[in-house]
């Protein structure tokens, strides 16, 4: 049918349909992306020091305990946070998109500035805050309670900790997925239900949730991935709590003498881990999927909470203070204190930290001006190839439109760091001699970004009924100005939220950069971890909350963050 | 230590020159470049060149302070630095020449092993200063004059006056494996820290390994940079330190931090930071005129003041209230032992610290 039509319109003369062309290019710069560094990283993964084929790298990875100890630990820590996370965020987002919470707005912009906060700089403030003997919220237990000073309530250096910090900055993912699809949920399934007697509750269980499972199960997916393949806070918690992570286990690798093979072959069992979970999804939600945009429904209906609604409300500002509340507190407090750990006061409030980073810190502004071009290039490239795929991948376009799908979500599961070093194999030698420039860099974060990008863009699409599509496409538009013209209006929030997702993911991005750069083509990311080696909490914590500011203002520039943040006045 | 053929005994040589008071060979294979003095020809072709970039793991504070002088000096030459843990500077170095990125115009390590590698691949350029020519002793430059002691410190013990009374505190390597101190020592990382490195490969050799794995059944707080522990402690995040720079505790003491140096009885490992520039660097001329004003006295004296470094410069003052550079009991350094050694030290060390 497909081709009938492109056939037909064309005939008809309303112009060349330039899909399929687009199409292959876009597979082709897909297969370059990820399948070149892959492909090294395959290579490297059975080959030896010398270059000999082998098995051996996998046999040291399972049977040394250097090596298996870190697989079983990142295993714990991505499903206990993944579990956490929806069990935090589907209520959260459950919340604020159907019930009237008061200061729903507030509370999705909170959960934004959350999202938006690099988990690196989250560890550091949790540094700041619960290191056992340091940290700020042990101090106010011990002058509280009057415990001595080797007592401690909370360990930050721990496996607990981890996943608590690594939960606050993943939880945002499960958040958005859940609040955007019961956003987009009509009403008019729910009216069916209430007409045929069902009560609220009633509905809510047997018709809103089942619609919302699959953003959930998508959601618990992608925070399962995303602890799995996180660098920035184990990086900085893991080492001083005495153990290693999958993560950071593979940039010990890379410590002169560099190690890539291994690294290759410890980065295999996660690539393989996600292409299984992918698939499970896949069966668990079989043919479930619910078209729910279409041209004639109606607007979502909200459930009173009654004497329930300040609780609730509170109850989110609580468990915002992790994220956002106390860090931030935090990391101001270290800002301007002599010492980051002192608690500030008007006495020996001090810019001495402002300073040092406006006017002696010499990789600042490189690092800045490299971060916002990187940031803003990386979200419009990525924006665009990942509406590309998803629109192939739903309708189904191609031939091989699978294969595009996969391609794009391949990179979910390779950790940042590995991927940096395939993409480190695959550039710094003829005809692509990239390494050293910003290119580089480029095509690591889009290719990071791809993923997240293509399934919130994916999942748009697939609520959207092809019945608008088809009626303009019968009208005679071909297949790429039916796009223009019909979807990609009916997209256009989730298109800016895609960008402004990709942004923050450059900004937030570590594990990558910290292989790629050079000292020409530093990023702040890696300018904090840097000083946080050193330990000059002062500097990270100006510049972090710089990083945070200016992170704002282009969201905010951008959109008004809809999808996270527009403040909807709902009565 | 034999040397069995030509490279590695000019490795040895090169090597040697480091090593206080070792006897070494007095025979030299290539004679040095002449001393270059700072004259206003160089001076006018680095503000053509306009920057230079500093690839350093000295604590960045003191890196941006030493690079704030040296613009004050020569106004319209932008220094950048470049700073992480010197293993990381090494790995970084060796990553980008890999692939033919030249950025660095001078390295200063806190591992002196690491210009043994980068003379033995013949990347560094013979360029000597007039004032290591005239004023630094034989054993802390290279003779082939590629490098040079831009900085000498020690690796120390150290504790939080606040946590621990001076009558409690650790005197030796070996009081830290009392039980009491079980969970709140804090120690940097050799495969991050160059000054670690050096110091574990001191320890190794004078203590034995049995001494770490006796210190990892501590429970310690496992940190990168050198730089850090003393930072920690200051934050009184854990009550002493394993290890760590002397000049971060001088740094943190001398502006009221709760902090105080430890020079163990059975001697402090002697870390050595040699400077010197890149053959192939991006602004030769700027990086030569860096090169040259790192030596100065001036230059020198902002180590000692501000950084708490020891400087092998004779014409600089200790500062006072530190504890001279030659009442200090020492470890003998041996760079060419750790640039054969480092693999070994990094493996043995993670097995025993498990990170």
């Amino acid at each position: 049918m497909t081709t009938e039509m492109s056939a037909s319109s064309a005939r008809l003369g309303f112009g060349f349909d330039a899909s399929r062309p687009v199409l292959y290019a876009v597979a082709a710069v897909l297969c370059v992306l990820i399948v070149l560094p892959l492909s090294w990283l395959l290579l490297y993964s059975v080959t030896d020091a010398q270059g000999h084929l082998t098995l051996g790298n996998f046999y040291r990875l399972f049977t040394e305990s250097s090596f298996y100890d870190p697989l079983v630990t990142t295993f714990i820590i991505a499903t206990t946070s993944a579990i956490l996370c929806c069990a935090i965020a589907a209520p959260m987002g459950w919340l604020v998109a159907r019930t009237d919470l008061p200061f729903s707005g507030v509370i999705r912009a909170l959960v934004t500035a959350s999202f938006v906060t690099p988990p690196f700089l989250g560890a550091i403030a949790w540094e700041l805050l619960a290191a056992p003997n340091s940290g700020l919220l042990n101090k106010v237990y011990r002058a509280l309670t009057g415990a001595e000073q080797d007592q401690h309530l909370l360990n930050i250096y721990t496996l607990e900790g981890i996943i608590f910090v690594i939960s606050c900055y993943t939880f945002p993912y499960v958040f958005v997925l859940v609040a955007n699809s019961l956003d987009r949920t009509p009403g008019e399934l729910e009216d069916a239900s209430s007409i045929l007697g069902g009560g609220r509750w009633y509905t809510a269980r047997r018709v809103t949730i089942p619609l919302v499972l699959p953003a959930l199960l998508a959601g618990g997916l992608v925070a399962f991935l995303q602890a799995m393949t996180l660098f920035g806070s184990p990086a900085i918690l893991a080492l001083p709590a005495g153990f290693h992570t999958m993560t950071t286990k593979i940039w010990s690798l890379f410590q002169y003498p560099p190690k890539p093979e291994l690294a290759a072959a410890a980065s295999l069992p996660l690539l393989v881990l996600t292409v299984l979970l992918l698939r499970a999804e896949r069966m668990i939600l079989g043919r479930r999927g619910y078209s729910v945009v279409g041209g004639k429904y109606g607007a979502p209906r909200l459930i009173p909470l009654r004497r329930w609604r300040w609780p609730a409300f509170v109850l989110c500002l609580v468990v915002l203070l992790n994220p956002v509340f106390l860090p931030y507190a935090a990391l101001f407090n270290a800002a301007f204190s002599p010492v980051a750990t002192t608690f500030l006061t008007f006495h020996n409030a001090t810019l001495q930290n402002i300073h040092f980073v406006l006017f002696e810190l010499s990789a600042a502004s490189l690092a800045l001006k490299n971060t916002v071009i990187l940031g803003t290039t990386t979200a419009t490239v990525g924006t665009i190839i990942a509406l590309i795929i998803a629109y192939v991948t739903a309708r189904q376009a191609v031939a091989g439109h699978r294969m595009l799908g996969f391609l794009a979500t391949a990179p979910i599961a390779i950790p940042g760091i590995v991927l940096g070093v395939g993409l480190f194999l695959s550039y710094t030698r003829p005809p692509f001699v990239l390494y050293g420039t910003l290119w580089i860099l480029l095509i690591a974060f889009v290719t990071i970004a791809l993923p997240s990008a293509y399934q919130q863009l994916q999942a748009a699409f697939r609520t959207i009924h092809p019945e608008l599509e088809d009626a303009s496409r019968i009208l005679g538009a071909t297949r790429l100005r039916s796009l223009w013209q019909i979807t990609a209006p009916l997209l256009r929030t989730g298109v800016i939220a895609t960008w402004c997702f990709i942004f923050v993911g450059v900004m937030r991005e570590l594990s990558a950069a910290i292989i790629l750069f050079t000292s020409e083509t530093k990023v702040i990311s890696v300018l904090i971890y840097d000083l946080n080696e050193s330990g000059d909490l002062g500097a990270i914590s100006v510049i972090g909350l710089g990083m945070l500011l200016i992170t704002f203002s282009v969201v905010i520039a951008v959109n008004r963050i809809p999808g996270f943040g527009t403040v909807r006045f709902r009565t | 230590m034999k040397s069995s053929n030509v490279s590695r005994r000019d490795l040895l040589i090169g090597s040697s020159a480091l090593v206080a008071g070792a006897a070494f060979s007095t025979k030299v294979l290539s004679a040095a470049p002449p001393a270059s003095a700072i004259t206003s020809q160089l001076i006018d072709a680095a503000k053509k060149e306009g920057k230079v970039v500093w690839y350093t793991s000295v604590d960045l504070p003191l890196a941006e302070k030493v690079a704030k002088s040296f613009e004050a000096k020569f106004p319209g030459i932008a220094v950048r630095v470049e700073r992480s843990g010197a293993e990381r500077v090494f790995q970084r170095i060796g990553q980008e020449y890999a692939s033919n990125i030249h950025a660095v115009d001078v390295a200063n390590s806190s591992d002196a092993a690491h210009f043994i590698v980068w003379k033995k691949q013949n990347l560094l350029e013979a360029y000597l200063p007039e004032d290591v020519a005239k004023f630094y002793p034989a054993e802390h430059k290279d003779p082939d004059g590629t490098f040079a002691s831009f900085r000498v410190w020690v690796c120390i013990i150290a504790y939080n006056t606040n946590l621990v009374k001076k009558e409690e505190a650790p005197k030796s390597f070996a009081d830290l494996l009392d039980p009491k101190w079980k969970g709140k020592i804090v120690k940097a990382h050799p495969g991050y820290s160059g000054t670690i490195m050096t110091a574990t490969y001191q320890m190794q050799r004078d203590l034995g390994w049995g001494f770490f794995e006796k210190l990892a059944a501590q429970n310690i707080m496992q940190v990168q940079s050198s730089a850090d522990p003393p930072k920690r402690l200051a934050l009184g995040e854990r009550a002493v330190m394993a290890d760590g720079n002397e000049y971060n505790i001088f740094q943190i003491k001398e502006k009221g931090g709760p902090v105080e140096p430890v020079y163990a009885t059975e001697g402090s490992p002697l870390i050595v930071g040699p400077t010197g520039m890149f053959k192939a660097a991006p602004n030769p001329n700027a990086a030569k005129l860096f090169c040259n004003y790192s030596f100065t006295p001036e230059c020198q004296q902002v180590i000692i003041d501000i950084g708490g470094l020891r400087s092998m410069h004779p014409q600089t003052k200790e500062k006072e209230g530190r504890t001279p550079f030659k009442d200090i009991k020492v470890m003998k350094d041996d760079p060419a032992a750790v640039e054969k050694m480092g693999d070994e030290i990094k493996a043995h060390y993670s097995k025993l610290f498990h990170v």
